[in-house]
């Protein structure tokens, strides 16, 4: 077999990619049913991603799939708008977590308990579950509400992070796992437990309806409207993952993921910047959780359990943690393989049953195998791709130009800028 | 109220026992190799199971009904252990010991992969086998002890006598045998015990083994002291027992058995007594609440455990 020189391999050309882009968006376009054009058509983000073209080109391609041609070819589909808009809440949930575990190397295994909190923000002082506890004509808040609420539900579930965290943070490493695991559980068991004494989160019954929500009048209950807003949010995520990786605040995450001894001496404050990196991460999830709720019209606490959590986790993991397009990848691929492929093989091995070519017991439904892939999958990830599917870029300095550089001269970083105080206090 | 503590912390013990010997396994590995074996609750599941099986299968035979339930009970304890730790040496070679020297997120990854397979394959052989997930143990001990304030039930007391032997015998291995000795200079120091022609890889080992076939032996106990077991007992039992080792002190034997006994009678105390003291405004579905609240409260104010020493960190 002859080897391929990846060096030697700059990116997919540009053509290829958009020739894919358009073979898959015009199949979708003629054969709607057809989940492989589906999937053919989000598969050229990634193919875009390798593409061999400057980085604004890129940008502005990527931007032109996801707001035009997608909602163009999918958009009269709810099916497909449902799934991607459940694939957009994963990936911006993951970029949250991505802060946490990603930059600041805490391992946190209650995530979900934030997503509660924003959720349960909305769904409570939106539906007449608020009149339990609050009598006033004021509540129930109606569908227009929704965009103040993605704040509120910010703020909620950034508060809730410092309070989790000013205890928790005190410990480190596995330690750190096995409290927020334990802190995920007691908020889960709490809002489960909280029709009694005051009833304030229904109980195991959930709440229902929660309204959708409402911009001049139009009321966007359809999937398709949660697929631009979700879009939105993404982007502001990501924008706000891209400043914080370079920030001072950043760097002060990295340090502290990689030693935190040695970060430490260096004068990072631990505690602030971790309860900073805490609280971030947080108000990410909190924001989902308030487009969840206005999703689903319905939660309840399976919703968030220990189970979630992890499945948040693996994407972060898989995709490659702290890298941005790593974890965008690892959430698609987790959500897409977990709401539409299992789905799709369970649905297709029911129509073998229905023609009698397979007899199989209900219990071996594969859309019930997500622990048993979940399980490969990470085991797979530690083994063979501990860095994830697209590992983290680490920032280099070019050492050799610099040396090579005469002394002083260029903008080669801190060591001209030394050279050159050094060589002022000689003259 | 005071009536039914006797039996309150009968319960307590014999839930606080089984903690203990799960958390004797958490405690082993992490004493070891530092890191947390998230698959041995899944392994105690594994255990129950197997027991569980070899009691079914011996009971389809027709053996049951005339064998002594005694010598039923060992033929399963000893069938589970022996698979139960074989399971743990083989998760220990596939998907631990190739991540030795990862960073240490890495490992923790690859043992919740473990542990979620471990749920679904037991859950997949199960409804191919029987056609459900979950298991209804024959009962081997119906009988009880009344003691006047107490009834004590046959069942939760052999859990007790048999979680003490196997500590006790555990203690004697670790403390009078040359393997035992092995197994605390590698937790002491790998590098220096392999220089003093130690087989490290093979103390691993047999440290899963143990720790394993002990935890696979506890989920037949479990197994036949609540009746029903299905595969997602593990998860959530092995985050409790880990919880006890940790609030005894990792890495200490004695600190994982009495940890494992307190957290046993504190949940089992509370599970009783939260709802008449506070009016019924928190019962028992706060037990598990009480439980973390204790390990958090624990770490913030002793992180090295109620009997453990604190360690100074290596720069």
């Amino acid at each position: 077999m002859a080897k391929i020189n990846w060096k030697a391999f700059k990116g997919i050309p540009l053509a290829v990619t958009l020739a894919w882009t358009a073979i898959f968006a015009l199949l979708l376009h003629f054969l709607e049913k057809s989940v492989l054009a589906f999937l053919g058509t989000l598969a050229s983000i990634v193919l875009l991603y390798y593409t061999n073209a400057n980085n604004r080109l890129k940008m502005v391609f990527g931007a032109i799939v996801l707001v035009v041609v997608i909602p163009l070819v999918a958009g009269d589909n709810r099916y497909y708008m449902e799934v991607a808009s459940q694939v957009g809440i994963y990936v911006a949930m993951a970029l949250g977590l991505n802060i946490v575990v990603g930059f600041a190397g805490l391992l946190d295994m209650g995530y979900v308990a934030f997503f509660a909190a924003g959720a349960y923000a909305y769904a409570i002082f939106s539906t007449p579950q608020v009149n339990q506890f609050i009598a006033s004509d004021f509540f129930p808040l109606s569908g227009a509400w929704f965009w103040p609420f993605l704040i509120i539900g910010l703020i909620v579930a950034a508060i809730f992070g410092i309070l989790l965290g000013l205890p928790v943070l005190r410990v480190k490493g596995d330690y750190l796992a096995i409290v927020t695991l334990g802190f995920g559980e007691i908020i889960r068991i709490i809002f489960n437990n909280l029709d009694k004494p005051i009833n304030i989160t229904n109980g195991p019954q959930g709440i229902t309806p929660i309204p959708s929500p409402e911009l001049f009048g139009l009321k966007m209950s359809t999937p398709f409207y949660f697929y631009f807003i979700v879009l939105v949010v993404i982007a502001i995520i990501v924008l706000a993952n891209v400043r914080f990786e370079n920030s001072r605040l950043g760097r002060a995450w990295v340090a502290i993921r990689e030693d935190e001894l040695a970060a430490q001496s260096m004068g990072i404050p631990l505690l602030n910047v971790k309860l900073a990196a805490f609280a971030i991460g947080a108000s990410f999830a909190g924001v989902v959780g308030v487009i969840f709720a206005a999703k689903q019209t319905f939660i309840d606490p399976t919703s968030f359990t220990l189970m979630e959590s992890i499945g948040i986790l693996l994407m972060v993991i898989l995709g490659g943690s702290g890298s941005i397009p790593g974890v965008v990848l690892g959430a698609s691929i987790v959500t897409i393989l977990q709401v539409q492929l299992l789905k799709e093989f369970s649905n297709f091995l029911h129509s073998l049953q229905q023609s009698g070519v397979l007899n199989l017991p209900n219990q071996l439904d594969p859309s019930k195998f997500q622990r048993l892939v979940f399980g490969i999958l990470l085991i797979f990830v530690a083994l063979f791709r501990p860095n994830g599917l697209i590992p983290a870029k680490r920032k280099h300095s070019d050492l050799e130009a610099i040396k090579a550089s005469s002394p002083g001269r260029g903008k080669l970083g801190i060591l001209s800028r030394l050279s050159q105080s050094a060589s002022g206090k000689q003259t | 109220m005071l009536t039914i503590l006797p039996q309150v912390l009968v319960d307590g013990l014999t839930l606080g026992f089984m903690y203990a010997v799960v958390a004797l396994g958490y405690t082993m590995v992490y004493g070891i190799l530092e890191f947390i074996n998230f698959a041995h609750g899944d392994i105690f599941m594994v255990g129950a199971f197997v027991g569980t099986e070899v009691l079914l299968i011996t009971d389809a035979l027709g053996a049951l009904d005339g064998m002594n339930p005694y010598v039923a009970l060992l033929l399963a304890l000893v069938i589970a252990m022996i698979l139960s730790g074989a399971l743990g040496v083989a998760v220990e070679r596939i998907a631990y010991r190739p991540l030795r020297g990862a960073p240490r997120l890495v490992p923790l990854i690859s043992a919740i992969g473990v542990s979620f397979l471990l749920q679904d394959l037991v859950r997949f052989t199960e409804a191919i086998a029987r056609n459900a997930f979950y298991l209804n143990s024959p009962t081997l001990f119906t009988d009880t002890i009344s003691l006047g304030i107490a009834t004590i039930p046959v069942k939760g007391l052999i859990v007790i006598v048999l979680a003490i032997v196997m500590m006790i015998a555990l203690t004697l291995f670790i403390n009078k045998t040359k393997w035992g000795i092995a197994m605390r200079a590698v937790a002491q120091d790998q590098s220096t015990a392999s220089l003093m022609s130690i087989n490290v890889n093979k103390v691993i080992m047999l440290t899963f083994l143990i720790g394993s076939s002990l935890g696979g032996a506890t989920g037949v106990l479990f197994a036949q002291n609540y009746g029903t077991i299905d595969p997602y007992i593990g998860f959530i039992l092995g985050i409790k027992a880990f919880t006890a080792a940790v609030l005894g002190g990792i890495g200490n034997l004695k600190g994982a058995m009495l940890g494992g006994v307190l957290l046993g009678l504190l949940e089992s105390l509370s599970g009783a007594y939260m709802g008449p003291l506070t009016n019924g405004a928190f019962g028992a579905e706060y037990k598990d609440v009480f439980a973390f609240s204790i390990l958090i409260l624990v770490l913030l104010f002793k992180p090295e455990g109620l009997f453990g020493e604190a360690v100074k960190e290596k720069v």
